[in-house]
């Protein structure tokens, strides 16, 4: 995005990062992803998050819209089991190459 | 219809149970009195004399009849309220603007509008925020409050955001090669001035309280270790 100030860097979103796709030992579904949250460790902790868009951003050689930069959105689902750990469901499934990679957790739609 | 403001009378009628009452049909005709009423108005009850029928046209049989039946579908009257307003956004709160190009940005709340978005002002000489809708769901609502009463926001709308209708113009194929009609439009004074008129009393009362008007200019931002969950607004 062109923006004329030189860009205070302002973070409205949660850091995340995408641990894998939900799977048994043997099998996977990549429609639902799994995400860690910074900063949640609990499953109570993680109610305040559902529903919260996620973005997971990466770069390609074309340029699209304007921008190397694309996006695939998503939002947080349920939680996955007791310690803070998400089910995320995105628009198309994440990209193999997500995992480990960075996810931005938004914090609209907000109900506080 | 003077008769129309009664207060709800209690019905004569005792429900037994829920949907059996505890009189006949012709004990309640007898409770009513109806036949008293009849008896004094000579055996019939008595009525206003009907309206005499507006004139209506002769009307003439169809020219078309549909082969089959079609069915028509059924009548809604039902009118959309606006969204419910959370507890936390009351006239006058400060808002956390989360996204769209003022994102961080904190903001005075003034009304909500009838399609349900909140209408909500920077001021725009403290932090460049004008006169603005915004969704409730992207913005976060503090505690802090102002004080909004020397503000008259009546006049606010829906239609005065309305997106201006351009006139078409059909003059030919040449002109899509020339070069697009100057996309700048400017803002017209009228809009500045209510701006300002609006934003002259909210900055009085803005500025009777130490620090609020930098808070207001200051953006909202996360930063490390700190967990939206956990943060009280």
């Amino acid at each position: 995005m062109v923006k004329g100030r030189q860009g205070e860097r302002i973070r409205l979103y949660v850091r995340g990062t995408v641990l894998g796709y939900k799977r048994s030992k043997s099998n996977q579904y990549p429609n639902t992803s799994l995400i860690q949250i910074e900063g949640v460790n609990t499953k109570e902790e993680v109610a305040w998050y559902a529903g919260k868009r996620l973005a997971y951003i990466y770069k390609a050689k074309v340029k699209t819209n304007g921008s190397h930069y694309r996006c695939i959105w998503g939002k947080v689902s349920r939680p996955h089991g007791n310690s803070g750990v998400v089910r995320a469901k995105f628009t198309s499934n994440l990209p193999p190459k997500s995992m480990g990679a960075r996810v931005r957790v938004f914090i609209y739609p907000s109900n506080i | 219809m003077a008769a129309k403001a009664r207060n709800p009378r209690k019905t004569r009628n005792p429900d037994l149970v829920r949907g059996v009452g505890k009189f006949s049909r012709s004990k309640m005709y007898h409770k009513r009195g109806l036949w008293a009423i009849k008896a004094k108005n000579g055996g019939v009850f008595p009525c206003h004399d009907p309206k005499p029928a507006a004139e209506t046209a002769p009307e003439k049989p169809p020219k078309f009849y549909p082969a089959d039946d079609v069915k028509k579908p059924l009548v809604n009257k039902r009118k959309p309220k606006p969204t419910k307003l959370r507890a936390s956004i009351t006239p006058g709160t400060v808002l956390i603007i989360l996204a769209g190009r003022f994102k961080g940005k904190r903001v005075v709340f003034l009304k909500q509008l009838p399609s349900g978005l909140l209408l909500v002002t920077g001021p725009f000489k403290i932090n460049g925020v004008p006169l603005r809708r915004v969704n409730q769901s992207y913005v976060i609502g503090t505690s802090t409050k102002v004080d909004i009463s020397g503000v008259n926001v009546e006049k606010f709308d829906d239609k005065y955001f309305a997106r201006e209708v351009e006139k078409k113009k059909k003059k030919g194929e040449g002109e899509f090669f020339e070069a697009e009609k100057e996309e700048k439009s400017v803002l017209p004074q009228g809009r500045k001035d209510e701006q300002k008129s609006v934003d002259a009393s909210l900055i009085k009362s803005i500025e009777v309280v130490p620090d609020l008007k930098t808070y207001l200019a200051a953006r909202f931002s996360l930063k490390a270790g700190m967990k939206p969950h956990e943060l009280v607004f």
